[in-house]
């Protein structure tokens, strides 16, 4: 499973950005191989309109299967998300990203 | 760290008054962040010292080079802003009407045309009289009150908060229903709706709703001037009750709102009465919910 | 002639001008009203006239048709606003963020983007006597109100377009796009505020706007008898007019909350109105010499 997150850093000890289209960084996490990847995320924070599937396309083009974050995507983003078939869980906001990896795990967290 | 937004879709429902009220309450615990940039009034009660200002730039804007324009009028013709008209026998962008598209560039045969990014206004950093902090912006006339303003506005409040491990960050919201207002609403834990108990106010609150539901943000409500019509006070509360939404309080009609600014100070400090106690309540509850959610 | 009823701040009694000047004007004479703050269209909560005609109002977007789509990403790479998009093997169209610029469709190398109309919101056109009430509301999720606006103007112009009849625009709040397409056309703008610091510091803003925008515009204050007297040393400082005071009174805000109208029941209102009218037909005189 590939899981992604919105975060404010690029460890594991880094917050979670509860927001989605403006989150700093993408946090992608490979199960299956133990890896990291981040992107990072300022070149669309910048843009005056439509970040919300700006970002969802980049979490698509990455092929993740579960997306965690704070509030939700807007209904823009959302529509790509859906169109990558990814499972959304919310409710992260004040967590660290491996407080939210477990939570989510642990069924801790609200699916979308 | 708690995000709190206040919003109210009409205008002239005291959210400002109110907003700064609990910026008052709220002390050192509370930044301030004012996302209302179309009519930021709220440095008139909580006195800022505008410090710290940075030009802010957003969107873009369309600039033709007039020794390399060969006046074959192409980007006009795709312009579908009316925005390249000729002027004196010159192709000149029209700022107000420009959109930032970029297609006019992509068509000019000459590179004659680059897209610049527009300065739209001053973000400022301040003191204010709670001794804490305010970030606030001044917009330029005809510039777009864009979500990305309101995102920097936030995220600037939201820095701070950090560094300075302030418990809450206070947002005046934006107004209507469009990009700003939903940028307002971006990464809020507790939204805090403010009405009147008028057709429009009813009117305003159930079309900001649904924009809020959209985002499945708690709220909580706040019925200022409640006594002026009971009828529609009562409607508001069924609304309130169908849609899930908290009551936080009533507040009755009062002169005391307008008396308090005309001093530039917030109706706590001006009001030792029934008012101040209803906005101490309130905040307490609105950090509850806040807090707990 | 256009006359265009604006503030800075929201909340400052731009509905209720509107509303209360066209039903008093439209005693004597044909007044056609249209509310433009798209947005927050709140002028038809207090005309109750009848429904003449209704339309849909389309903008232009991107449709995507895939059977001839190399997938280039030429349309992508060409939009400033993230409202057309390669998702894998195909394209998708965010309708709310595009703004119709045709760049996408215009540039497409396989005309796989033809441009096709999608709602964004609806006109509804009602009759109350001599007054005819316009007003367009925008779908919640559109995010542009300018081109609603635009339309919405372009409606009235062509359903009426004799220079003399008096056409009243509710404009949105604020200083951005929106107020500046609705009161760009108009021959006089009243700026409505109230005399408290808030009502000065926005009404200080809207001045600035209508001088940009090369305006002629005076002020009406509402409320007036609440707050302080700052906004009237102001408009004395800046050689501003004031056409009317409206005063503060329960009774006017209790009728507001119900919706119903105050012109015709409370006589110091009446009075201000008249103030108001006088003003307007001096300055269609003086602009017709």
């Amino acid at each position: 499973m590939k899981i992604v997150l919105t975060a404010k850093g690029k460890s594991w000890d880094s917050k979670i950005d509860p927001r989605f289209g403006r989150t700093e960084y993408i946090f992608i996490y490979d199960e299956d191989s133990d890896k990291i990847e981040t992107l990072n995320n300022a070149a669309v924070v910048s843009e005056a309109h439509g970040v919300g599937p700006k970002t969802a396309q980049k979490i698509f083009d990455a092929n993740a299967d579960i997306l965690i974050t704070g509030n939700g995507p807007g209904g823009n983003a959302k529509t790509v998300l859906e169109s990558g078939n990814l499972d959304i869980y919310v409710g992260a906001s004040d967590m660290t990203l491996k407080e939210a990896y477990d939570a989510y795990k642990n069924g801790k967290l609200k699916k979308f | 760290m708690k995000e709190i937004v206040i919003v109210s879709g009409k205008g002239g429902t005291g959210k400002t008054s109110i907003t700064a009220s609990f910026a008052y309450l709220g002390g050192k615990d509370v930044i301030v962040a004012d996302c209302d940039v179309d009519a930021a009034d709220m440095h008139l009660l909580l006195k800022p010292d505008f410090g710290n200002p940075k030009d802010f730039y957003s969107g873009l804007l369309a600039k033709i080079d007039q020794e390399k324009c060969i006046k074959c009028g192409k980007c006009a013709a795709v312009c579908r802003f009316d925005a390249i008209p000729i002027i004196n026998g010159k192709f000149i962008v029209e700022p107000l009407n420009c959109e930032g598209c970029g297609y006019c560039p992509l068509v000019c045969p000459t590179d004659a045309i680059e897209m610049n990014e527009q300065n739209v206004g001053k973000l400022f950093i301040s003191d204010i009289k709670t001794e804490s902090k305010m970030v606030h912006a001044s917009l330029k006339i005809g510039a777009d009150n864009s979500g990305k303003l309101v995102a920097e506005v936030k995220n600037k409040a939201k820095e701070i908060a950090e560094n300075e491990e302030k418990k809450f960050i206070l947002v005046d919201g934006s107004p209507g229903i469009g990009c700003p207002v939903v940028s307002s609403l971006s990464g809020a834990n507790f939204v805090v709706l403010v009405t009147e108990p008028s057709v429009s106010g009813i009117h305003d609150l159930r079309r900001v709703y649904q924009v809020i539901k959209k985002f499945g943000i708690k709220a909580g409500c706040i019925i200022n001037k409640a006594d002026v019509n009971k009828n529609k006070s009562k409607e508001i509360h069924n609304f309130l009750e169908e849609e899930k939404i908290e009551f936080i309080a009533e507040i009755p009609y009062d002169e005391n709102f307008t008396k308090a600014m005309t001093y530039g100070k917030t109706i706590v400090e001006y009001d030792n009465g029934e008012i101040k106690k209803i906005l101490e309540d309130s905040w307490e509850k609105i950090k509850e919910l806040a807090t707990n959610l | 002639m256009k006359i265009a009823i604006a503030s800075g701040k929201g909340g400052t009694g731009k509905t209720t001008l509107s509303t209360n000047l066209s039903s008093f004007l439209s005693e004597t004479e044909s007044i056609i009203l249209v509310d433009l703050d798209v947005e927050e269209p709140n002028s038809g909560l207090f005309i109750n006239g009848n429904l003449v005609h209704q339309e849909d109002k389309f903008k232009m977007i991107p449709e995507w048709i895939n059977n001839q789509c190399q997938l280039c990403g030429n349309c992508q790479k060409v939009c400033n606003f993230n409202a057309v998009m390669k998702l894998g093997k195909r394209i998708m169209v965010f309708p709310e963020l595009c703004h119709g610029c045709y760049a996408c469709s215009e540039l497409c190398p396989t005309n796989s983007l033809p441009m096709k109309p999608k709602r964004m919101g609806e006109l509804k056109h009602f009759k109350l006597g001599n007054l005819d009430f316009i007003e367009s509301k925008l779908i919640i999720g559109e995010e542009q109100a300018v081109p609603l606006i635009k339309q919405t103007l372009e409606y009235v112009d062509k359903k009426f377009p004799k220079d003399n009849i008096i056409k009243i625009y509710d404009s949105p709040p604020g200083t951005s796009c929106p107020v500046i397409e609705a009161t760009k056309d108009a021959d006089l703008v009243l700026l409505i505020t109230e005399p408290t610091p808030f009502g000065l510091h926005d009404l200080k803003l809207a001045v600035d706007t209508m001088k940009e925008l090369n305006k002629n515009f005076g002020i009406v204050i509402n409320r007036y008898g609440i707050g302080d007297d700052k906004v009237l040393s102001y408009c004395k400082d800046n050689n501003i007019p004031i056409i009317a005071k409206i005063p503060n009174d329960r009774k006017i805000a209790d009728l507001y909350s119900d919706g119903k109208l105050h012109n015709k029941v409370i006589p110091v209102v009446k009075k201000q109105l008249e103030k108001v009218r006088d003003y307007i037909l001096e300055y269609q005189t003086k602009k017709m010499k």
